[in-house]
């Protein structure tokens, strides 16, 4: 008989009958047990910077100390429950097969009443300090020590602004007003901040909602069409930290990830001053008619003016970031040519229009080589070369 | 067609039947599921429609799981995935976990109440082809220009921005906002219906409090459901009208809000949790009693506590969006009410808990889903109370700790229970009890591979893996974690293999049951196996809950099962022929109407006016017929 294959193979050793069934369970309890303490033993040793349990700022670390001792009751309640229910299926099973004539028990007020109330009780002591950090996460830093950023989510990329402001660490007055003075900065998909430096992050979106989430600095929040929602972010020590989209939009919301470098408010100063300068080489001569006329760039880029904020991301000072391509590719050169000549070969987009004059359905970037529209260029090896040497020479 | 021959042609001496079409005349055969107005008729279609949908909701899992089993998976595209597990989560909910309930509903709550069909038979039928049409009209998206792609939740605005704009390519958002609307219209009819035929339909002397827990608990889903479906509805017909109609309901710079669209849609979305956990809450509460010997622990309690969840549970929806900027006050709420929901749920567990607590427990097929059931909806209502702790949520929302929540709850939850539920009432349905053996396989290679799909996203959701994406990278930690849900993925999927197995396997050679082979409570016991056509050859008359159990036992003085001297050899089970019981009569015209809503969604997908006029001729001729035509036929 089938059955009794199966029950051979898995989940019988003994050759009792079906009454023997009830040890299994014990036997799954363990290797579950041993999986997933397994599971939680590779996570601490591998290089995840995108871990919620792995708190590295102030805002992150509230939220962890929040959860896990909730999760410990939890986990606690649980293993009672899922034990008692066990040892009951054991302990008062039909031994031969015959069924006993219990006593008929329809029911205990003050056992009802207790379980009714005990866990409104452990409720009541959870939700006390639940609501005193709400409303704690909720609070909008103020002051002249407040960085603030525009981050804008597009379909499928992040980018970064840093308005005009005040941030004046007393150690980098004269920064600031060199700052101040050039105005905002517009990168992508790197996102610097000051260690210790508490930023005000306002979230905009002109396509559809995404969430912006860097687990290790704090929870999640929603980037939303014809709203402004703000995050707080705060990293205690320099690093490195990931982050991702976190709410379906569409085609390549996989594709959407970005990092935040956290660095001392020195380097970070040096940072801000180098790529809000202007362009590290002259935009013109033939990388302005190749990125212009020829293959339509500067349609959805700007190449040499850090503070605009086209539709496409930024490309000035392109060569200071790590990452590209809504954080999924290395930058360099190898890299930068195959997404030059064939964006959606790389990450799925709906682009195969985008070179079509307007109201083409145009969302990412095209390929240069395929689809090529009647009467534009399909893109050359060597000048698609020479593009990526401009831009890795962007620094 | 050889019935559409004219009533006038009917001699004129005779008065004429009243209705156009010549009734349908045959009550067993092919033919007769395409018109039978049997409650237990149209339980078994959608019992069966919804399992085919569970197989192909199944497949589509497979292949979700199979492309995240490492990092980078290359078997499906974005696009492909992004479909997939759109329409993985459209036909768990709304093509398999509802039908499913409304399947058992069908089938018992008559049976279960004493009754000889439900109030609305023809109605009945029409729910049951309009799931099959709103189903078959979803998925010919795949073959007509673009399966669903926008989310089983469609958030706004990426499925309301029209077509041209680029948002979600095809016309998947139609064909998704269209069916759904198709479907609440079959869910509705169905809730009132069960609402109708709970409320008046009872046998003399079944009070609202001996009623059992399952009926109970589908009348608090019929509720939900009739009060649910229009918030959704709404919000669906403004998206298609976003959409193709360029109204601004959703379009943020006109005006428009998406967020709204959250709100209506999670103002559903949360009580639907409800209308899809409470059936299966209903099946353990039946099924816990007769295999402990006990009576169900604290019945009033459990009642009043599932009315009490039917009611929490419109208060609670934001704790989906918990993420999207409610504001503090806002968010204290709905944490706060989000934990009171919990109260009621454990008290549920508990006295489940009770009622096997001491009983003299069998542990055949039903029984051992029961207990999983308990034990994995214990661990999601946990996952759950986590979700309350509001900053918490903003870390686990969108991530696979989420996925592992909602599975715990809907696969550990429901699954296991409507499990449960087919090795219980399967004899009762087909008169041949499913194989216990292969019942126990079944059971313990779902429960296994149920664990490792779900349990290892636990982990993974809280170590940052956000859902709905169709890679995640390597070194992140969460390789192991995904290949173990894979694997597990293929144990459910073998599990599956073996029920449909011990179907076939029982379907000719399986032990004929009696009457009421588990020693049952309910009055679907008294009465042969399988049911017939009649139901009741006698209308019971009822004395107290868990009648029929009272019919074969009392109690002595310190409160033990003492067996009743049968009364004659019947043991309480009815022999009667039902000669002489006039039942509703079959119809056509459920089917005619029905067809009708396809052909106007169609119309409206491909905006093709000219289609929309044989949709509007063949709706107007299934209402107008179906109106002059008797319940039942004058024979």
């Amino acid at each position: 008989m089938a059955g009794d294959g199966f029950g051979g193979a898995g989940l019988r050793t003994g050759a009792r009958g079906d009454d023997g069934m009830i040890h299994p369970k014990k036997r799954i309890a363990a290797p579950a047990l041993a999986a997933g303490v397994a599971i939680l033993l590779a996570a601490c040793g591998n290089s995840n910077k995108q871990n919620s349990l792995d708190p590295k700022g102030p805002n992150a670390q509230k939220i962890d100390d929040l959860f896990i001792p909730i999760l410990g009751v939890a986990i606690v309640i649980g293993i009672l429950i899922l034990g008692a229910t066990v040892f009951m299926a054991i302990k008062f099973r039909q031994r031969d097969g015959k069924p006993d004539n219990p006593k008929q028990v329809h029911g205990h007020t003050a056992l009802e009443i207790g379980w009714t109330i005990v866990p409104a009780l452990i409720l009541a002591v959870v939700a006390v300090p639940t609501v005193s950090t709400i409303w704690d996460l909720a609070e909008r830093p103020v002051g002249p020590n407040v960085l603030k950023v525009d981050v804008v989510g597009k379909q499928w990329w992040w980018q970064f602004q840093f308005p005009k402001q005040h941030l004046v660490p007393a150690s980098t007055q004269a920064a600031y007003s060199a700052t101040v003075a050039k105005g905002m900065v517009t990168t992508s998909t790197e996102l610097h901040i000051p260690v210790g430096t508490k930023v005000d992050v306002a979230l905009h979106s002109y396509d559809v909602i995404h969430s912006f989430w860097v687990p290790e600095l704090n929870g999640k929040k929603d980037v939303m069409p014809a709203r402004s929602n703000h995050l707080t972010l705060e990293a205690s020590k320099p690093g490195v930290f990931m982050g991702a989209c976190a709410e379906y939009c569409g085609l390549s919301h996989a594709n959407m990830r970005f990092r935040v470098i956290a660095e001392p408010m020195a380097d970070w100063v040096k940072w801000r001053d180098k790529v809000s300068g202007g362009p590290a080489q002259p935009y013109s001569g033939e990388i302005a008619t190749l990125t212009g006329k020829t293959y339509g760039c500067t349609n959805c880029h700007v190449f040499n003016d850090p503070k605009q904020q086209p539709y496409g991301p930024n490309l000035t000072h392109l060569a200071d970031r790590s990452t590209f391509a809504g954080g999924t590719l290395e930058l360099d050169s190898a890299n930068l040519k195959r997404w030059i000549m064939n964006a959606p070969g790389e990450v799925p987009m709906q682009s195969k229009d985008c070179r079509l004059p307007p109201p083409a359905t145009c969302v990412g970037m095209p390929s240069f080589i395929k689809n090529t529209p009647h009467g534009q260029k399909t893109m050359t090896s060597e000048d698609a070369d020479k593009i990526v040497t401009f831009l890795m020479g962007e620094k | 067609m050889t019935t559409t021959t004219r009533a006038a042609t009917v001699p004129a001496e005779i008065a004429p039947p009243r209705g156009i079409l010549h009734r349908p005349k045959s009550t067993s055969g092919f033919w007769s599921w395409w018109t039978t107005v049997d409650h237990k008729k149209i339980g078994i279609l959608y019992g069966g429609l919804a399992l085919v949908f569970f197989l192909i909701a199944g497949i589509e899992a497979l292949l979700i799981r199979l492309q995240l089993a490492g990092p980078n998976g290359t078997i499906l595209t974005a696009s492909q995935y992004n479909t997939l597990f759109t329409m993985h989560g459209t036909t768990m909910v709304f093509l398999v976990g509802m039908p499913l309930a409304t399947a058992f509903g069908n089938y018992l709550i008559p049976l279960q109440i004493g009754a000889r069909d439900v109030a609305f038979p023809r109605l009945n039928m029409f729910g049951f082809w309009v799931f099959a049409a709103g189903g078959a009209f979803i998925y010919s998206g795949f073959f007509l220009g673009g399966a669903p792609n926008g989310g089983w939740f469609g958030y706004t605005p990426l499925t309301s921005t029209p077509m041209t704009m680029g948002a979600l390519p095809g016309h998947g958002p139609d064909f998704w906002a269209v069916g759904l609307v198709m479907l609440g219209i079959g869910s509705v009819t169905s809730g009132l219906n069960f609402v109708a035929t709970i409320l008046n339909m009872r046998a003399p002397g079944m009070t609202l409090m001996r009623m059992p827990v399952f009926v109970w608990m589908m009348l608090v889903v019929a509720f939900l459901t009739v009060f649910a479906m229009p918030a959704v509805t709404a919000a669906l017909i403004m998206v298609f009208f976003d959409r193709n109609f360029s109204t601004n309901f959703f379009v943020a710079k006109a005006g428009g809000d998406p967020l709204l669209y959250q709100h209506l849609f999670w103002l559903f979305g949360h009580p639907e949790v409800y209308i899809l956990i409470l059936p299966g809450m209903g099946i353990v509460s039946e099924t816990l009693p007769v295999f402990s010997r006990k009576p169900l622990f604290g019945r009033s309690v459990v009642i009043f506590s599932g009315i009490a969840i039917g009611f929490l549970g419109w208060g609670v929806w934001a704790h989906h969006m918990f993420a999207t900027g409610l504001g503090p006050v806002a968010q204290t709420a709905f944490g706060l009410s989000t934990m009171l929901i919990a109260i009621p749920t454990g008290v549920k567990i508990f006295n489940w808990m009770g009622t096997v607590w001491g009983g003299s427990i069998k542990l055949s097929s039903p029984m051992l889903f029961s207990l999983g059931f308990i034990a994995m909806f214990t661990i999601g209502g946990l996952s759950g109370v986590t979700h309350s702790i509001v900053p918490a949520d903003t870390q686990q929302t969108d991530t696979y700790y989420v996925v592992a929540h909602f599975h715990y709850v809907l696969f550990g939850g429901l699954v296991f229970a409507i499990f449960g539920g087919f090795y219980y009432w399967w004899p009762k349905v087909f008169g041949r009890l499913l194989d216990d053996r292969i019942g126990k396989v079944n059971f313990w290679l779902m429960l296994i591979g149920f664990n490792m799909t779900f349990f290892p996203m636990h982990i993974s959701g809280l170590q940052g893996q956000p859902r709905r994406t169709y890679q995640y990278p390597a070194n992140m930690g969460w390789d192991t974690a995904n290949f173990i849900a894979t694997i597990g993925a293929f144990v459910i999927a073998l599990s599956v293999l073996v029920f449909l197995v011990n179907v076939v396997k029982t379907a000719r050679r399986g032990e004929v049951a009696s009457a009421d082979p588990w020693d049952g409570r309910t009055l679907e016991w008294s009465i042969p196996s399988p049911a017939p056509e009649y139901n009741f050859a006698e209308i019971p008359e009822v004395h107290a809950a868990d009648d029929f159990w009272h019919r074969k036992y009392t109690e002595d003085e310190e409160g033990r099962l003492v067996r009743l001297p049968a009364g004659g050899s019947d043991d309480g089970v009815q022999h009667g022929d039902g000669h002489g019981i006039h039942l509703p009569s079959p119809s056509f015209f459920p089917l005619i109407l029905a067809l009708g809503l396809p052909i106007l969604g169609y119309a409206a997908v491909f905006k093709l006016p000219w289609l929309a006029v044989p949709g509007v001729i063949v709706l107007l001729f299934g209402v107008y017929a179906w109106g002059i035509e008797p319940g039942t036929a004058e024979d």
